[in-house]
């Protein structure tokens, strides 16, 4: 039997598992659209903005570790999602976009709403695709969902001119792909991986720096059995929090920019780094001349592109993290005994004179302003028997999230890391509502960030997706402001935010629930009173907009030079500033 | 240093934006490049001259290799081969200058494949000396317009993929 483009789409995502897609309707997807609405296996959720149905199949994919499907019209949607393609091309993230174009017959005519939407896309995309024939569209989205899913993940367009989606075909579905060009590695070559269990032998100050590859690969528990066996300490790039159990005694905790002192000290005076999917960003290395100078460096990577990107790596093991830490947990296990630990412990005893010496720390006050520490801290002790999902959005409330919210397991940590993207944090935890309606999902927000798509609240309330906003309220775009602070003598050039919406009414005002926490006293029962809510929530907690998030390295600094605590002019500034709310910014600002 | 990377791609649309997509994107040298379908019609060959040191090298033979319309890639300089180029050039020849025109020609082998009362076009195809050599010669005579065709180039000895080599680099 022939069935339409449109009905084809439909076919095709079932055969795929979909069973939500985020979309947005527009001209030439309307045929698309009118067949989706008279089926019921796939539930449309329709967003506010083409940028939040991307960001919503990004938290779905992260969440579950399945392709995330966005719907888009021609055009202005299309230009729209490039944002959160480009996010999740910079994150590895598997979603696959769909959009509309013009009849393929007006296609380069400037007809309404045309954009070369493959052109658009091509640099941020894994791969992408215009269907000039409906006889093609069935096998061009399996090869979509297969380049998305496989090797190191990422987003894929296929563009669909309206005249497809109405055209007819005979439905076939293709078993497999096969494509001649692409064919990811897996295995890891089986000699690199003796030499690296030799290294990992002989090492006396080894550091496992593991990242996002290990969350898409599955390979938490192998990784956890390597750290365990050979008693190696581990640092999470911030895509791979979860990757290890937070709270594991072996855990460091993050490196890079904001990393822990010990997370940072450890890798810069290693002799054997052991990357396994982490990609040495410059986020992480710092000055990439100075980083980890004594150290011969393992590299695990499916991407061969990752390896000897940015530094010299001295056993390379292109491969699958999951297949490759077993194989390497194989050998090991065999050769591993009581020697290791003894050849270390020099090593241990210097890693916890560092934890103890500069553990992360703030100063909460009895009566004094809301720290934003303070508030992701008790987030998560309230939290952290639910299992819960947490999105960050971008900025000093990302790096505190990600300092003080340990999480255990992999698959719950949504935030954007290549990209940066502002206003990504409260559509990615709706994505991974959709997916798990039943699961706590939090988002650990910016008032500067979660007004970049604050329109998708209508969304959430509309499609019932109770997330749980926790604005941490500071007036400023904290992290420029730090920046200014550190780097431009103070002067706030448009980090404060003047203007802020009451974001309490603005809840109610799109039928979620608005809460405050007026003093730090408050902070726990408005917190249970959030957790306790079924309906989506914005916390909207006011906190001391000069806290500084430490440590930092400056950019382009060395791992081993931190700034730990505000210079002292800046001490000696805020003082006084502790005392005033941000409306009293002049008083401040010539403090 | 100067490489040639010969590029086995798919002979479909788009795919010559994506292989110059990726080289303007990411920075890397392009001198020139030359793309033509090859005898099975589903394929085409690119051969790109670029330079870079050895890094940076193994960075465009690794990301060439990672976009999926790339079939096989192979860094020339590991291995022996031989290359051309072609130009044709439009000199300006009157009088006693097409005499001198012709005997430049002749030395360099090249052909005359037009000509007017005012004109010469010559072709001349070899290694990029030559054709610097021939243009510095007829540079006198007045050079109308020159188009060159980019180096194409072929190893002498069938040769395995260099995503394969890349890797054993690395290792070594
Ligand atoms: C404000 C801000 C501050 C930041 N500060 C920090 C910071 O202090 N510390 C920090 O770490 N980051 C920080 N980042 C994030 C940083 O920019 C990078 O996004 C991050 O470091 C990259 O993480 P990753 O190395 O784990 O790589 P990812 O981007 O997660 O990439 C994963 C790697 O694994 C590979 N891979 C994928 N799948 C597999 C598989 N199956 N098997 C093997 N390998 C695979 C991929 O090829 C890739 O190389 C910050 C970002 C922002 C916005
Ligand atoms: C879309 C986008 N625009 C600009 C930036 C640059 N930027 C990074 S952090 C930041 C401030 C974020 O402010 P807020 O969300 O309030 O977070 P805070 O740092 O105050 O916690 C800005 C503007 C960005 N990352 N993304
Ligand atoms: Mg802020």
């Amino acid at each position: 039997m022939k069935l339409t483009g449109a009905e084809i789409f439909i076919e095709c995502l079932k055969r795929e598992g979909v069973k939500t897609v985020f979309a947005l309707p527009g001209g030439v997807v309307l045929k698309i659209f009118d067949t989706l609405y008279q089926q019921k296996d796939i539930e449309v959720i329709l967003t506010r903005h083409e940028q939040g149905a991307g960001h919503m199949a990004e938290g779905y994919a992260k969440a579950t570790g399945k392709a995330g499907v966005c719907l888009v019209t021609s055009g202005p949607g299309m230009t729209n999602v490039i944002t959160a393609l480009a996010d999740a091309y910079m994150d590895s993230v598997p979603v696959v976009c769909f959009s509309g174009q013009v009849p393929t017959n007006l296609i380069g005519n400037d007809a309404f709403q045309e954009a070369d939407n493959v052109g658009l896309s091509r640099p941020c995309t894994k791969y992408n695709f215009l269907v000039k024939d409906v006889n093609d569209l069935a096998a061009t989205i399996k090869e979509a969902f297969y380049i998305a899913t496989t090797g190191r993940p990422g987003p894929v367009l296929v563009d669909i001119p309206k005249d497809v989606s109405m055209a007819k075909a005979e439905f076939t579905y293709p078993n497999s792909v096969s494509i001649r060009g692409y064919n990811p590695t897996y295995d890891g070559n089986k000699w690199q991986i003796k030499q690296a269990a030799e290294a990992i032998m002989k090492a006396k100050k080894p550091i496992l720096y593991v990242g996002g590859g290990v969350i898409f690969s599955g390979a938490s528990q192998e990784l956890l059995e390597l750290a365990e066996m050979t008693q190696i300490p581990v640092d999470m790039t911030l895509m791979g929090l979860g990757a290890f159990p937070g709270e594991h005694l072996l855990s460091l905790g993050m490196l890079g920019m904001h990393g822990t002192y010990q997370a940072n000290m450890a890798i810069h005076y290693s002799d054997l780094v052991i990357a396994i999917g982490a990609r040495f960003d410059d986020r992480v290395t710092g000055k990439v001349s100075e980083f980890c100078p004594y150290a011969k460096v393992i590299h695990v990577d499916i991407d061969p592109t990752s390896i000897r990107k940015n530094i010299h790596v001295d056993i390379p093991i292109v491969g699958d993290c999951k297949t490759v830490l077993r194989e390497l947990n194989q050998i090991l296990r065999a050769t591993v005994n009581g020697e290791q630990k003894d050849l270390r412990k020099p090593w241990w005893d210097q890693i916890r004179e560092w934890q103890q010496a500069h553990p992360l720390t703030y100063h909460q006050e009895k009566d004094g302003p809301i720290k934003p520490q303070q508030v992701v801290k008790r987030l998560y002790e309230l939290t952290k028997d639910r299992d819960p999902i947490v999105s960050t959005d971008v900025g000093q409330h990302q790096m505190w999230a990600a300092q003080y919210f340990k999480l255990a397991k992999p698959n719950r940590w949504l935030t954007s890391g290549g990209l940066g993207t502002m206003g990504f944090g409260f559509p990615a935890a709706m994505g991974a509502q959709a997916a798990f309606r039943d699961r706590l999902v939090l988002c650990i927000a910016g008032d500067g960030s979660v007004q970049m798509n604050m329109q998708e609240m209508a969304t959430a309330v509309v499609s019932k997706l109770p997330v749980k906003i926790i604005i941490l309220n500071n007036g400023f775009h904290g992290m420029v402001r730090q920046w200014q602070d550190l780097f431009y003598e103070g002067r706030y050039a448009s980090s404060y935010l003047d203007t802020t919406p009451d974001f309490v009414k603005l809840a109610d005002a799109y039928g979620a629930v608005g809460l405050r926490v007026k003093k730090v006293g408050d902070l726990d029962a408005v917190l249970k009173e959030a957790l306790a809510t079924d309906k989506p929530v914005i916390v909207d907690v006011p906190t001391y907009p000069y806290e500084n998030c430490y440590p930092m390295i400056p950019a382009g600094g060395c791992n081993h030079e931190m700034i730990l605590e505000d210079p002292p002019e800046l001490k000696k500034k805020q003082s006084g500033a502790a005392k005033v709310t941000p409306e009293d910014k002049d008083t401040v600002l010539t403090a | 240093m100067e490489h040639i990377i010969s590029v086995t791609v798919e002979n479909k649309f788009g795919v010559l934006s994506r292989v110059a997509g990726l080289f303007s994107g990411r920075g890397f040298n392009i001198e020139s490049l030359s793309v033509a379908p090859t005898l099975d019609p589903s394929m085409s060959q690119m051969t790109i001259v670029t330079s870079g040191d050895e890094r940076i090298i193994e960075q465009i033979v690794k990301q060439l290799n990672k976009l999926i319309d790339v079939i096989k890639v192979v860094d020339l300089n590991e291995t022996e081969f031989v290359s051309r180029e072609t130009a044709i050039i439009k000199v300006h020849t009157k009088d006693a200058d097409r005499a001198e025109a012709l005997r430049i020609v002749d030395i360099f082998r090249a052909n005359v494949i037009d000509s007017t009362p005012n004109t010469y076009t010559i072709e001349v195809s070899g290694d990029p000396k030559k054709i610097e050599a021939i243009i510095n010669l007829l540079q006198p005579l007045g050079i109308k317009e020159l188009i060159r065709t980019g180096r194409v180039a072929v190893a002498r000895e069938p040769v395995r993929s260099t995503a394969i080599q890349a890797k054993k680099v690395a290792r070594d």
